[in-house]
């Protein structure tokens, strides 16, 4: 199915971030994920976990707390302050001082009215949500020592506080203390310790459940303020409690890296005096498990080893499919890498810098076939620091390799990039204030454009030449039946070869193309379920080629308006068990000129070419045929192959690029790396060793 | 030739005690377990052996308590009858004669009237398809009763019986087999079952091994395969069933049992340690090592005091619920295989053979009782698979009892083999086996026979090895140790033709000693070293050699391997008789002239007792058992019977003890001991008005004896009061402690026991 020369790169050392927070809105069925650099990240649950959106974090943010107030997020931080995010357009909305000090905690009632936060001073301090900001309304009465965890009763009358030692029981209408309850320290040497509460869930019940340090899961009463019954569920720390929407279900995170269940169950079958039993463990961390959330069907958790990982709950799974397996996402559903497919130059984006390599030749040939000798190191040409607080939204190197664009929150920066010989420079082009900020980069094939993904699912145009840069102008999509809708901020948009289209999707899954030479809004493709994770526009035939978070793909014909045979082929015979099974979204469509039916796709598993010319493989046959084909005599493969070729000779693939001498860079990072850069987790006996 | 239907092959001391799990009864005064055709009653308190519930003819494969009446047990056994005694008395109420092969016996008290079975299905028993059934008792005054209203509860049994359990109050039984547990409801009658998957990516094993059930919940324990414990919750959901697991043994959980309170979880495995569980804290736990072989059962009693753990080592563990070992029931240590040979400890006649890992053990046939086991290795045995440990591979006992040699070896299966030959004293003070000479090298290659001069005077012993040469060893011969004389050394080496040696053996009065060399037997006088003759009956190497005792001492014995039994008379030097037998085994008896030799053949064992003198044997028993029997021993008898049929004569003196490749310990009975046996139970049915305790029988004699004395009015002889006496001795002495009466009662009867009575003399100036 050809042959490519490839670049395996592996000097990319990018390093995920742990994850701090989770909060899940049932109603939107998102979960968000809040991680040590304060960057705040969107998943869809029903849509195969995508990751819809990313707000990146700032320097010296460290968010403690997430919590849904209707369909707004609110993060709060040690800094102090509580934040709001406006999701459409992946940045925050406005921060307000709580002036208590480092906020460890925050959570909002059921009805959507306050927020609580609990501040290092002592304080529980209630906000009032408004329409557009929220607003102070009183302290509840102050205690000695810092305010770990909150929950309020689901009636929005009382608060349960975790504190050092205790857990403090408020009314909130009087805002006085109605109960304490002490949790006891340990025993022995962490005698002398504080026994932090961690967590507390307040059920409707009236039952208080506490998470500490000592590793106890404590049930309590809250009419009498007495202990029913505690769990020891670890040695070290139990870190975060989530109970399920039916109060039937709890979920404990602690800091050996297991997620401990608790249920509710009549210990006599039949009769109705239920008990909190301890029921399952699950182990899917090598790190502290920092948050975990109950969501319908399965439990969410994350932690230091910065790995988000969703475990279903087969009993309340009703159809046992692909949706529904356990996964573990490792890396953003997005591109942190650009290639100049040129001038072999690839741009790598961290969140504070940005780095520039120039890809290794080789001799061309190898002591076998596979490995071949390499003349000329990759070499690192460039660490570009952001200016400012902000990290990096998105960045972009050009085909030609003489641009290079980045974004941030707060301002988007173009540079000229002059290489003679040894000697690199830049100079700073263009530098472009809020409003343009991007939430996607891209440069037209010949260089001569730059396009960046706006708010309000706009693209603006920057055209580029030896001597400066123009703005020239902005695309909007058509706007005249819906109008009232909030656009989405639009995310991924490649421009054809021959520079006449742009396509751009946003999150609100809309697909738009335009027509770059009359620069108006050519179509839109049909909505389809779900979200778009890559699209590309074939060189030749001028189709946009879509990816979609379910594995599902199409094939539209811009010039015809409608989608292409091949397509509504795929659509009638649906694809096969083994692809939609994969669990991660295809991250990039690449087309080869040389052979103009393969399309290249990859994931983080795998690398895929679909020859469009071949038959579609159906349930029976072999998905993963190389091997079978290779055994078989040359006139009876063809009978035997279908379209899908997958290549897993890679793993843990951040970036495909097929660059314009036809050799292929893979841009790997091993888990094992990431493992062994993360700090050492808590030290465990193992039986055995 | 000889009738033989009044000699019968019988389980008879030293089986298994392990075989199902113990019981207590409610009192926690008694524990009965399984033994042979035999169910023993032990006291917990001293671990005696009180007596024996004998009436089974197979196997006896499940015992349980009676739900109706705790002093009354039910038994089933695979002769295919349930019996209900009274166990306290050890009385047979009834029997229950069922008709196919019974495996294991369940009751609830819900199910009154009803026993729940493992019967193996008819139709294919080679596939160990096992059914759970559930018989109805018929109510009837008789004694043996059939009862055959059957009704099948499931047909999906594991054939190990820890796989079935009975949940809270008898409302549902839960069974496993492989992967799947089923739980089925009575009420409802209804199954409900749960798979696991075979293995995950963990490489867990899941296959279950055990069940438990909560007593006041319904919570339903597991075992498996992997070491994990799970506890199974809301088992009437198909989906919404849940379990929690723990995992704390590394290799498969053998038994569970929850304390009848249901506060704690008992759990045992291959690592012989005890672990309690808490019940709804599970992290915490209590750990009782170091109990023995593994944990094969654990029971405990109803009110909760004292657990009993039965072990791989044959050995039953009773346990306090303060988790202190308070007793030990050892039965016979039985490992893979026995390497020793069987002997008998000419001082306490004991039987010795290998016991635990490094040791011997001394076994007491006649109490079926263990004694003690002598650390011979006297090194720590690690517990691992594939681990090359020292094991004692022969041992040698001198006529007396005053010597044992030991050979312990290791690297059997490496090439660099590794062997002690050590010389034990007996120590009169401490009444033990007290290590005098260890010889490290005593050959160059492994020792094939050992054996000890029967002379009273000198001892001497005599090793055989692969080096091809035979050594004699003598006490304190060696001019280099200037200490005491009391050191063995070695005093002569022989050899022939460089031939490697197959055996050795002593005549009866020492006076020759018999060497072969694979076909070639040489004869030595012991006194000079001198060879004296040399024996040639090829074709075939020699296995075993014996000579002759008694009145037959002239001859010499030998068996070959290709199929000859041959006799040598050593007077004239010449062969006597030879015949065509396959002797896996030739045993002499050291009380008389016989020799008892075991053939296998077309996958059976016959046994031929003969006398040297005449080829033509005294007693055949074709088809003994079915495998081939490598070690076996007369045992003398404490009291010689007096039989005189021709064909139990030679079990007079002495009893043939035989031990099969399945290391089932049998021996053979004779008509005469068992009517003795039966009319002594009869006797037990009979005076059924009194309890028959130990303590009834010493008072109630007395008691008899005292009314005869009353009614009788002439004053009676001296005779019949001595032995009055000495009954009443030996009943304080053979009595166990905690079923005497008091001190102060016993006290004036024993005083009075020892007085010579002239009651007589007395009596008639009263008159």
């Amino acid at each position: 199915m050809g042959e490519f020369k490839v670049h395996r790169v592996r000097f990319f050392d990018y390093m995920p971030s742990g994850i701090r927070a989770l909060a899940f809105n049932r109603d939107i069925e998102r979960i968000a994920v809040a991680r040590m650099d304060g960057s705040v990240e969107v998943f869809h649950c029903s849509d195969r976990f995508f990751q819809e959106k990313i707000i990146p974090g700032r320097e010296q943010c460290g968010i403690e707390g997430l919590s849904w107030v209707g369909e707004r997020l609110f993060s709060a931080g040690l800094n102090g302050g509580i934040t709001e995010y406006d999701l459409t357009n992946q940045k925050v909305k406005y921060t307000v001082d709580a002036y208590g000090g480092p906020i460890w905690t925050i959570a909002g009632n059921q009805q959507g009215t306050h927020l609580a936060v609990g501040c290092e001073d002592g304080t529980v301090k209630l906000f009032e949500v408004n329409e557009d900001k929220i607003q102070f309304e009183r302290n509840l009465d102050r205690q000695k020592s810092r305010i770990i965890s909150l929950s309020w009763h689901p009636s929005g009358s009382k608060i349960a506080a975790g504190m050092m030692d205790m857990i403090q029981i408020f009314n909130v209408e009087t805002g006085h203390s109605v109960h304490r309850l002490l949790a006891d320290r340990g025993v022995g040497t962490s005698r002398s310790k504080e026994c932090v509460v961690w967590s507390v869930v307040y059920l409707s019940d009236g039952t208080i459940i506490s998470g500490d340090s000592v590793g106890m899961v404590k049930l309590w009463d809250d009419q009498t303020g007495t202990l029913i019954k505690s769990h020891n569920v670890t040695k070290c720390d139990v870190l975060a409690l989530s109970v399920s929407q039916n109060e039937d279900s709890l979920v404990a995170g602690t800091s050996e890296g297991t997620v401990v269940q608790f249920q509710f169950i009549s210990m006599v079958l039949g009769k109705d005096d239920k008990e909190w039993v301890r029921t399952r463990t699950f182990k899917n961390h090598t790190h502290d498990i920092r948050a975990v959330a109950e969501i319908t069907t399965a439990v969410v958790s994350g932690g230091m080893d910065a790995q988000l990982v969703v475990r279903p709950l087969l009993d309340k799974v009703e159809v046992r499919s692909a949706a529904s397996a356990l996964r573990k996402i490792h890396f953003p559903h997005r591109r942190l890498v650009s290639c100049a497919r040129k001038s072999g130059l690839m741009l790598f984006q961290y969140p504070g810098h940005l780095e520039l390599w120039r890809l290794g030749e080789s001799e061309g040939k190898g002591e076998d076939d596979i490995h071949l000798f390499v003349k000329r190191n990759p070499e690192k040409l460039l660490h570009l620091k952001v200016k400012g607080e902000d990290h990096i939204r998105c960045s972009a190197v050009s085909p030609c390799g003489e641009w290079i664009v980045y974004s941030t929150a707060s301002s988007l920066r173009l540079y000229r990039l002059h290489c003679d010989n040894n000697n690199v420079s830049i100079t700073k082009v263009l530098q472009i204030s809020t409003e343009l900020s991007a939430n996607q980069l891209c440069f037209s094939s010949d260089s001569s454009h730059l396009f960046s993904a706006s708010t309000q699912s706009s693209v603006h145009l920057v055209s580029l030449s030896q001597s400066g840069c123009k703005f020239v102008g902005t695309l909007k999509p058509k706007s005249g039946e819906r109008t009232i809708g909030i656009r989405e901020s639009s995310k991924i948009i490649p421009a054809s070869e021959d520079g006449k289209w742009l396509a751009s999707a946003n999150s609100d899954h809309e697909v738009h193309i335009y027509n770059l030479q009359t620069r108006k809004a050519h179509c839109t493709v049909p909505v389809y379920s779900s979200a778009v994770t890559a699209m590309g526009i074939h060189p030749t035939t001028n189709c946009l080629f879509m990816m979609y978070a379910d594995q599902q793909m199409c094939e539209y014909s811009i010039e015809q308006k409608q989608y292409t045979d091949w397509s509504r082929m795929v659509q009638r015979k649906g694809l096969h068990r083994f692809w939609m099974e994969r669990d991660t979204p295809c991250l990039n469509v690449m087309f080869n000129p040389q052979h103009p039916s393969h399309v290249i796709l990859h994931d983080t598993y795998m690398l895929c070419i679909i020859d469009q010319s071949l038959p579609l493989p159906d349930d029976k046959t072999q998905f993963y045929n190389q091997l079978t084909l290779k055994s078989l005599p040359e006139e009876q493969r063809k009978s035997h192959s279908h379209a899908f070729k997958v290549c897993k000779t890679f793993k843990d693939i951040l970036c495909v690029e097929l660059m314009s001498d036809q050799s292929l860079v893979v841009v790997e990072r091993p888990l094992e790396d990431v493992a062994s850069q993360l700090p050492a987790p808590i030290k465990q006996k193992k039986f055995a060793t | 030739m000889v009738e033989t239907s009044d000699i019968r092959v019988v389980r008879c001391g030293g089986s298994k005690v392990n075989l199902t799990p113990p019981i207590i009864s409610s009192d926690s005064r008694f524990v009965l377990c399984t033994s042979g055709d035999l169910v023993k009653v032990y006291s917990t308190r001293t671990e005696e052996w009180l007596h024996s519930l004998q009436g089974h003819t197979n196997q006896v494969t499940g015992i349980t308590l009676n739900p109706a009446n705790h002093l009354q047990v039910y038994s089933c056994s695979v002769d295919g009858t349930v019996k209900l005694w009274d166990f306290i008395d050890g009385i047979l109420i009834k029997t229950f004669v069922i008709g196919c092969p019974l495996f294991a016996i369940y009751v609830s008290e819900k199910h009154t009237g009803v026993l729940f079975l493992h019967v193996s299905m008819a139709t294919d028993s080679k596939n160990e398809c096992f059914q759970l059934v559930s018989v109805h008792l018929p109510k009837s005054a008789e004694q043996e009763v059939e009862a055959k209203e059957m009704s099948a509860v499931s047909s999906h049994i594991s054939k190990n019986p820890s796989c079935t359990a009975f949940g809270r109050g008898g409302e549902y039984i839960a069974f496993a087999r492989h992967l799947q547990l089923n739980v089925y409801f009575f009420r409802k009658q209804k199954t409900y079952s749960f798979s696991l998957k075979a293995t995950d990516k963990k490489g867990a094993k899941n296959a279950f091994t055990c069940i438990a059930c909560h007593p006041t919940d319904d919570c339903i324990a597991t075992g498996h395969e992997d070491g994990k414990i799970r506890l199974w919750r809301n088992f009437i959901h198909k989906k919404e069933y849940t379990y929690s697991t723990q995992h704390w043994h590394h290799n498969a959980v053998n038994t569970l049992c929850f304390t009848p309170e249901g506060t704690h979880l008992l759990s045992g495995g291959i690592e012989s340690v005890l672990v309690q569980w808490q019940y709804g804290a599970d992290n915490r736990k209590e750990f009782l090592p170091r109990l023995g072989g593994s944990i094969l059962h654990i029971s405990a009693s109803s009110d909760g005091q004292l657990f009993c753990t039965s072990h791989s080592d044959n050995k039953i563990t009773v346990i306090e619920s303060s988790f202190k070992v308070c007793g030990v029931i050892q039965g016979l240590v039985k490992g893979d295989a026995v390497l020793t040979d069987l002997m008998i400890d000419p001082r306490s006649k004991a039987l010795v053979l290998n016991g635990k890992p490094g040791h011997l053990q001394f076994y007491s046939l006649l109490r079926d009782k263990h004694l003690y086991n002598l650390d011979i290795v006297q090194q720590e045995y690690i517990y691992e698979a594939g681990l090359d440990q020292f094991e004692v591979v022969k041992a040698a006992f001198d006529i007396k009892g005053s010597w044992l040699a030991t050979v312990e070896e290791r690297g059997k299966k490496s090439s660099d083999l590794e062997f002690f030959l050590k010389l034990w004293a007996f120590d009169e003070r401490t009444q033990s086996f007290v290590l005098n000479t260890t010889i490290t090298a005593a050959h160059t290659d492994r020792i094939i026979s050992m054996c000890f001069s029967s002379s009273e005077e000198t001892t001497m012993l005599v090793t055989a090895a692969e080096d091809s040469q035979f050594k004699a060893w003598c006490q304190g011969a060696d001019a280099d140790t200037q200490q005491d004389q009391n050191f063995w050394s070695c005093d002569f080496v022989g050899s022939y033709h460089k031939l490697n040696p197959t055996n050795c053996s002593f005549s009866a009065d020492s006076s020759l000693l018999a060497v072969s060399f694979q076909e070639v037997i040489t004869i030595w006088s012991p006194d000079t070293w001198e060879m004296l003759t040399t024996l040639c009956q090829p074709p075939g190497v020699i296995r075993d050699l014996c000579f002759g005792r008694l009145s037959c001492s002239k001859y010499l014995l030998g068996t070959t391997t290709k199929n000859l039994l041959c006799c040598w008379n050593l007077l004239t030097c010449e062969l006597e008789w030879s015949t065509s037998v396959d002797v896996s085994k030739l045993q002499p008896d050291p009380f008389s002239e016989n020799v008892a030799a075991f053939s296998y053949q077309s996958k059976h064992t016959d046994l031929f007792v003969f006398k040297p003198s005449e080829p033509r044997p005294l007693f055949t028993n074709k088809n003994v058992c079915s495998e081939k029997v490598h070690r076996a021993v007369f045992v003398p008898r404490e009291e010689p019977l007096n039989s005189c049929d021709e064909s139990t004569q030679w079990l007079n003196r002495s009893q043939l003890y035989f031990l099969t490749q399945n290391m089932d310990l049998l021996t053979f009975s004779t008509a005469t001991e068992e009517d003795r046996m039966l009319s002594s139970s009869k006797q037990l049915v009979i005076d059924d008005s009194v309890a028959v305790t130990p303590f009834y029988l010493l008072l109630g004699k007395h008691r008899q004896q005292q009314q005869k004395l009353n009614t009788q009015s002439h004053p009676v002889s001296d005779k019949p009061q001595q032995t009055q006496g000495s009954v009443t001795i030996k009943e304080l002495l053979h009595t166990p402690a905690h079923v005497l009466p008091a001190a102060s009662v016993l006290c004036s009867m024993f005083v009075n026991s020892f007085l010579i009575s002239n009651t007589g003399v007395q009596q008639d100036p009263l008159r």
